[in-house]
């Protein structure tokens, strides 16, 4: 969404810092209550002389409401402060911060993502060096291989009668021996090659497979006829997939992509959207479809069928996040573990039962968002084999206010909420507060 | 005949070399290649002293040698351990397991030698 086409939120957002009602501010500027609420929830578009008497009211700049700055960015610098843990960090002026100096709050944050990609590129290098089996192995080899050649050299350089039959078997072995060391080394190097080329790369796998489908917008109507080959060719065209392993990840997804929209083809698929107001349990009963599929068929069109765009996250059994498509006001964490009161990880202990429950973000900017969870078993059901699960969480925004189920956060480092039974570390923001 | 040395290793060129120091230095050398059966060759053949590798196959050489501190009638055999694995923790587990001592790949004959003749004699 443009920025400018999110001025009425952050209106909302600053009255209710302000602790105004939405009748005292419109009263205050001269307009209608009702109209005020068309603006504060962006189906109205403002500027000009109403706009400067409500951030005079408001007493901000009134480029900070019609400019506002990114979420993401703020997100960021929010988790920069946790992760540094300095207490005396103007938590609650972060926004105003971006706002003002929008190159220094980027320049924060770029430095951050870098800190942190840095951080993850020594500890995978860390692990590798110590756990890595092939390493490992090579390493083990090649140090037979010395000891081999270094005890037989040894014999021939020290021993000053030898048998001539013993001579011959020596020269034989350190031939072998110095052979397979060769081949060892070229294989460890060959190996060391490509294992610096994937650690080269500062991002993981899956924020590349996401970077892709963002980039795509997450439509990929034109493989929808592709065979798995061609799968396969469009993965390795995309320049942002640059180890082996985001490529295949990439493809996995397409695939799943691919057999959805086999399975519900888009016009179809548009006319019972329409029909059930995007009910996603509406539309895969009435289309006969699993309710995951339907999600990820939602989640992909959105921007096109629905006014607001949806967001949709998965995980496995383990709880990690394998896929996500974020949408504005509810942060789906890069890295962090996610919040456990997600009805994503709720669907996970209730398989094959769809959730629907309405939930509060917590932060200042607190939104309402209908949140549907479904957990479905992977691959064929076998007997007493308990089946691995998939959890799909389709996220949609809601307008205004109204009852609510749960309050739920992002990650529990940038969560102000103070009593939160699911905590498990202290929130800086709570701290702070 | 001198003393007796049973070497479990499983890379022949190396069993080969070790066997043919240690017999020209007198002592009559046996050998043994996987991890699987080799306490009881150590039982059935009660050597002076053995000379153990740690990565065999079938069974690692930290096991066998918990096995062979176990039994009674070898619980006090002088035990050689030679490992690729250098680090600290390899030779902290090989110390605490029981080892007699832990010698590092590569290393040189003349070394060989001068552990295998101290371990005997004490």
């Amino acid at each position: 969404m443009a920025r400018d086409t999110l001025t009425g939120s952050r209106i909302r957002e600053r009255r209710i810092m302000a602790g105004k009602r939405q009748a005292e501010l419109a009263a205050e500027v001269g307009i209608s209550a009702s109209y005020l609420n068309l603006i504060e929830h962006n189906r109205r578009r403002i500027g000009g002389k109403l706009l400067v008497d409500i951030a005079e009211v408001l007493q901000v700049e009134a480029s900070l409401l019609s400019e506002g700055a990114e979420a993401a960015l703020i997100s960021t610098l929010r988790e920069a402060a946790a992760d540094v843990g300095r207490a005396d960090t103007e938590l609650d002026r972060v926004d105003e911060f971006a706002g003002r100096f929008p190159g220094w709050a980027g320049l924060i944050a770029d430095q951050y993502k870098r800190l942190g990609n840095l951080e993850r590129t020594a500890a995978t290098l860390t692990d590798r060096l110590t756990h890595d089996p092939h390493l490992a192995t090579s390493m083990h080899e090649m140090l037979t291989m010395v000891t081999a050649i270094r005890s037989t050299a040894g014999i021939l350089a020290d021993t000053k009668e030898i048998e001539p039959e013993w001579r011959n078997r020596f020269h034989r072995n350190l031939n072998e021996d110095s052979q397979r060391l060769a081949e060892s080394s070229q294989q460890l190097v060959s190996y060391l090659d490509e294992a610096g080329d994937a650690a080269g790369g500062l991002t993981l796998p899956l924020e590349e497979v996401e970077a892709m489908l963002e980039a795509h917008e997450f439509r990929f109507d034109m493989l929808d006829g592709a065979d798995d080959a061609a799968l396969e060719s469009f993965a390795e065209q995309q320049s942002v997939l640059s180890s082996r392993e985001a490529q295949q990840m990439a493809v996995t997804v397409l695939r799943r992509f691919r057999a959805d929209a086999r399975l519900l083809p888009q016009k179809e698929f548009a006319a019972a959207v329409a029909e059930f107001e995007a009910d996603p349990v509406a539309i895969a009963k009435s289309l006969h479809a699993p309710l995951a599929a339907v999600f990820r068929r939602l989640a992909c069109l959105s921007d096109e069928l629905m006014d607001l765009p949806l967001g949709l996250v998965m995980c496995d059994g383990s709880g990690t996040l394998m896929l996500r498509k974020q949408v504005e006001g509810f942060q789906l964490p890069r890295f962090s573990a996610a919040c456990p009161k997600w009805p994503l990880f709720q669907a996970l202990v209730r398989p094959m039962r769809p959730l629907r429950q309405t939930v509060m973000v917590t932060g200042r900017d607190a939104r309402r968002f209908e949140c549907y969870a479904i957990s479905e078993p992977i691959g064929a059901l076998e007997a007493n084999i308990d089946p691995l699960y998939h959890s799909y969480m389709l996220i949609k925004p809601l307008d205004g206010g109204g009852p609510v189920a749960r309050e739920v956060g992002s990650t529990c480092r940038v969560c102000p909420s103070v009593d939160c039974e699911g905590r498990r570390e202290p929130s800086l923001l709570a701290h702070s507060a | 005949m001198g003393k007796s040395v049973l070497l479990i290793e499983d890379e022949p060129n190396i069993i080969e070399a070790i066997s043919f120091i240690l017999s020209r230095d007198g002592w009559a050398v046996s050998t043994h290649s996987n991890g699987h059966d080799a306490v009881g060759v150590v039982q059935s053949t009660q050597p002076d002293l053995v000379i153990l590798d740690v990565m065999l196959p079938g069974k690692s050489g930290y096991d066998i040698l918990r096995e062979i501190r176990g039994h009674s009638d070898t619980s006090g055999l002088p035990v050689l351990m030679l490992t690729a694995k250098g680090q600290v923790k390899d030779r902290e587990m090989a110390e605490r397991i029981g080892a007699s001592r832990f010698m590092t790949k590569p290393f040189s004959n003349a070394e060989v030698l001068e552990v295998v003749r101290e371990l005997v004699t004490e």
